[in-house]
């Protein structure tokens, strides 16, 4: 059987369980809509949290950030975990026990005050907004690259496909569909890697693979010495930074970790996740199966990067080191050229591909022609590139000016192909990347759609409307919510990228304070968390905007902190703005007092369940 | 539930949080950040220990972190009598 067809044959396969999976699990009431009836196993929870979690991003481009960065890259993994022990200790066990469905509920309960939960509705949808427009665009992307239709059509096949799930089933279906993409994708990640670490290191799981030697059959100079060693030497004499080490200021690092913690705990998508399970405990311990499922890819990624890069240096350099002629390229190399994945520009005439530090191309990005090469290479539009004068080369460190273009996300695409796995395996990754993109989107769609039907709707606009015509109005707004998602996905604002950050950045500033607060302060009163939350989330969105969609120079960033770390400066800032406010205004009413009582404490929290035994 | 009861309960938990908590901070912003300089000399299995924690060492802590937690409360809750 052809790639193609294979390809089709998994993606379509998948797309019938999930499909399968929503029509079993149709939701009958706003419960079952909005938290899947709240009676979901913590280790299922888990798992569909995880899959939640990790997007297109995560399954694609996290392995190729920590390739091309190495130590820089440290924070995304462990701010992307250590948000969990955040959210296990502090937030999640508290809000399964208030026991309603949303953020914006529990702010505006407990901030009682439809203007605080007006707020969070806004900055949910925002949230939630910028970060779906990537996902769709990524399911686009996908499509377009293994199935061959256009990124358009991708894009459409997707919103069909999460239509169809998310809006029958609600978060019941959700759950369950993410469960098996759960599947799919870490089977999908794991299988390529086992494979390129077996055949650099001759070790078996990728997990502690990264601490071993390099085989004699991959590089004999190499041979014996570990992999992380090899690779600063090597990459230090083609004139890249050591990659254990970082190029980023301590504090820099400090604060960009920080708020990704933060914002993972903040995350609305996730914080819902653990309404769904049946008590406290339950919540607990859902956080910890939520890690665990994380961590497989999450502990994985480091052995990718660091043995793709190795492998890459490897094959493109040879075993000298000083090139390859481009007919001894692998057929893997010539076939992501087609897609200007990767591109060769031979700038000493020599006929051998060269990989070192500096761009190979002027004016970024390679751009296709028809034409092609004396060596069969393809050419591109790019102006021809100055060796003495091209950006980043520098003739006093490396042997050579760098020839080749990577796109970082070959690192996880590619793999397959760089081990010689069986045309299944790629179809297989193609199926992963498909399902963490699609199960990213629907758990958004979700939270988009309950914030507009049950926050806004229910709580604040037509309190009067029954559960028959609230069900009615989420589905509607999930229809709503995709046609925007896709709109977003078909005209992608340019800066998809940038705004990844903004989300992180006003999750941190506004719901990780104002949560931690109403549970942990019981002092806190409206006045405190409305002041705090503004504040937060004006600063950070107005430095963020600054300094990545208004061009602001990196002389003027406040102690040179780069926008995706200044949430952690937004936070703190809320939590003070809040601290002063809440001393000169009244207290909360005697009420409010007594929920926070009874949020800490376990016992209880069932009540919602009373009707329904376990 | 007595007051002083619900009282107690919330310092044990309280002071169960912050512990956690330090071992958290030290593992990730400690020695993934801070010190990550001074444990990188150290060497062991083919790691320089502080990028090791940067990028594993962490996480596993991390995993660890919340299996502990998730039992150390069960057990505070059934000395308390709040449990589910």
């Amino acid at each position: 059987m052809s790639l193609d067809v294979l390809t089709y044959l998994f993606v379509g396969l998948s797309f019938t369980l999930y499909i399968g999976i929503a029509i079993w699990a149709r939701a009958g009431s706003t419960k079952e809509f909005y938290v899947a009836g709240g009676g979901v196993h913590p280790a299922a929870n888990g798992m569909a949290t995880a899959a939640d979690w990790m997007s297109a991003a995560s399954f694609i481009s996290l392995a190729g950030i920590v390739s091309f960065s190495g130590y820089d890259a440290s924070g995304y993994l462990m701010g992307w975990t250590g948000g969990y022990v955040m959210l296990a200790l502090l937030l999640a066990p508290y809000l399964r026990k208030f026991g309603k469905f949303t953020v914006p509920d529990f702010i505006g309960d407990r901030y009682y005050s439809n203007t605080a939960r007006t707020l969070a509705v806004i900055c949910v949808i925002f949230i939630s907004f910028t970060y779906i427009a990537g996902q769709m665009r990524g399911t686009g992307i996908v499509f377009s690259r293994f199935l061959h239709v256009d990124i358009d059509t991708g894009v459409l096949i997707g919103m069909v496909i999460v239509f169809f799930y998310a809006v029958m089933g609600g978060m019941k279906g959700i759950t369950y569909t993410q469960v098996a993409q759960y599947c799919i994708l870490i089977f999908a990640y794991t299988v390529p890697a086992v494979f390129l670490v077996m055949q650099v290191t001759g070790h078996v799981l990728p997990q502690t693979g990264l601490g071993a030697t390099v085989l004699e059959s991959v590089n004999p100079v190499w041979a014996g010495k570990p992999v992380l060693f090899v690779l600063d030497e090597v990459v230090q004499d083609l004139g890249f930074h050591e990659y254990t080490t970082g190029t980023r200021t301590t504090i820099d690092t400090f604060f960009i970790t920080a708020a990704l913690m933060a914002g993972t705990a903040g995350l609305p998508h996730v914080i819902v996740r653990f309404f769904t399970v049946p008590n406290v405990r339950d919540a607990r311990s859902s956080a910890g199966w939520a890690l665990m499922f994380i961590a497989v890819l999450y502990l994985t990624v480091p052995a990718v990067g660091a043995i793709g890069q190795l492998n890459l240096i490897n094959t493109l350099n040879g075993e000298q080191g000083d090139g390859v002629s481009y007919s001894d390229m692998p057929s893997w190399f010539k076939n992501w050229e087609q897609s200007g994945l990767v591109a060769w520009n031979d700038r000493n005439g020599d006929g051998k591909v060269q990989y070192a530090a500096g761009d190979a191309f002027m004016d970024g990005k390679p751009v296709l022609t028809d034409k092609y090469g004396e060596f069969g290479q393809r050419l591109t539009e790019n102006p021809l590139i100055d060796t003495e004068a091209s950006p980043g080369f520098d003739p006093g460190i490396q042997p050579y000016a760098n020839e080749v273009f990577v796109d970082r996300d070959i690192m996880v695409l590619a793999n397959p192909e760089v081990a010689s796995l069986p045309d299944w395996v790629i179809a297989l990754v193609a199926a992963g990347a498909v399902a963490a993109a699609l199960s990213t989107a629907a758990g958004l769609l979700l939270v988009i759609s309950t914030a507009i039907s049950h926050d806004l709707l229910k709580k604040t606009l037509l309190p009067e409307i029954n559960e028959r015509q609230e069900l009615v109005a989420a589905r509607m707004a999930s229809v709503a919510a995709i046609c925007i998602a896709g709109y977003f996905g078909l005209n992608p604002p340019g800066y998809v990228a940038a705004t990844v950050a903004l989300a992180f950045g006003l999750a941190a500033a506004s719901f990780f304070p104002v949560i931690f607060m109403g549970i942990f302060f019981k002092r806190m009163n409206k006045e405190g968390a409305i002041a705090g939350m503004l504040v937060g989330l004006l600063s950070t969105m107005a430095y963020i905007v600054y300094f990545k969609f208004m061009g602001g120079a990196k002389e003027d960033l406040f102690m040179g902190i780069s926008p995706e770390g200044f949430g952690t400066l937004g936070m703190l800032m809320n939590f003070t703005v809040a601290f002063v406010v809440s001393r000169v205004t009244p207290r909360p009413p005697e009420e409010v007092q007594a929920m926070v009582d009874d949020i800490r404490i376990p016992r209880s929290a069932g009540r919602v369940h009373a009707q329904e035994p376990r | 539930m007595k007051e002083e009861q619900a009282i107690a309960y919330w310092r044990e938990n309280i002071s169960l949080i912050i512990r956690y908590l330090i071992i958290w901070f030290v593992a990730s912003y400690g020695c993934g950040i801070l010190f990550v300089d001074a444990l990188n000399k150290i060497h062991f299995f083919g790691f320089k220990m502080g990028f090791w924690f940067a990028q594993q060492g962490s996480i596993f802590i991390f995993l660890a972190l919340l299996v502990m937690y998730a039992r150390s409360m069960n057990k505070l809750d059934k000395k308390y009598d709040v449990h589910e």
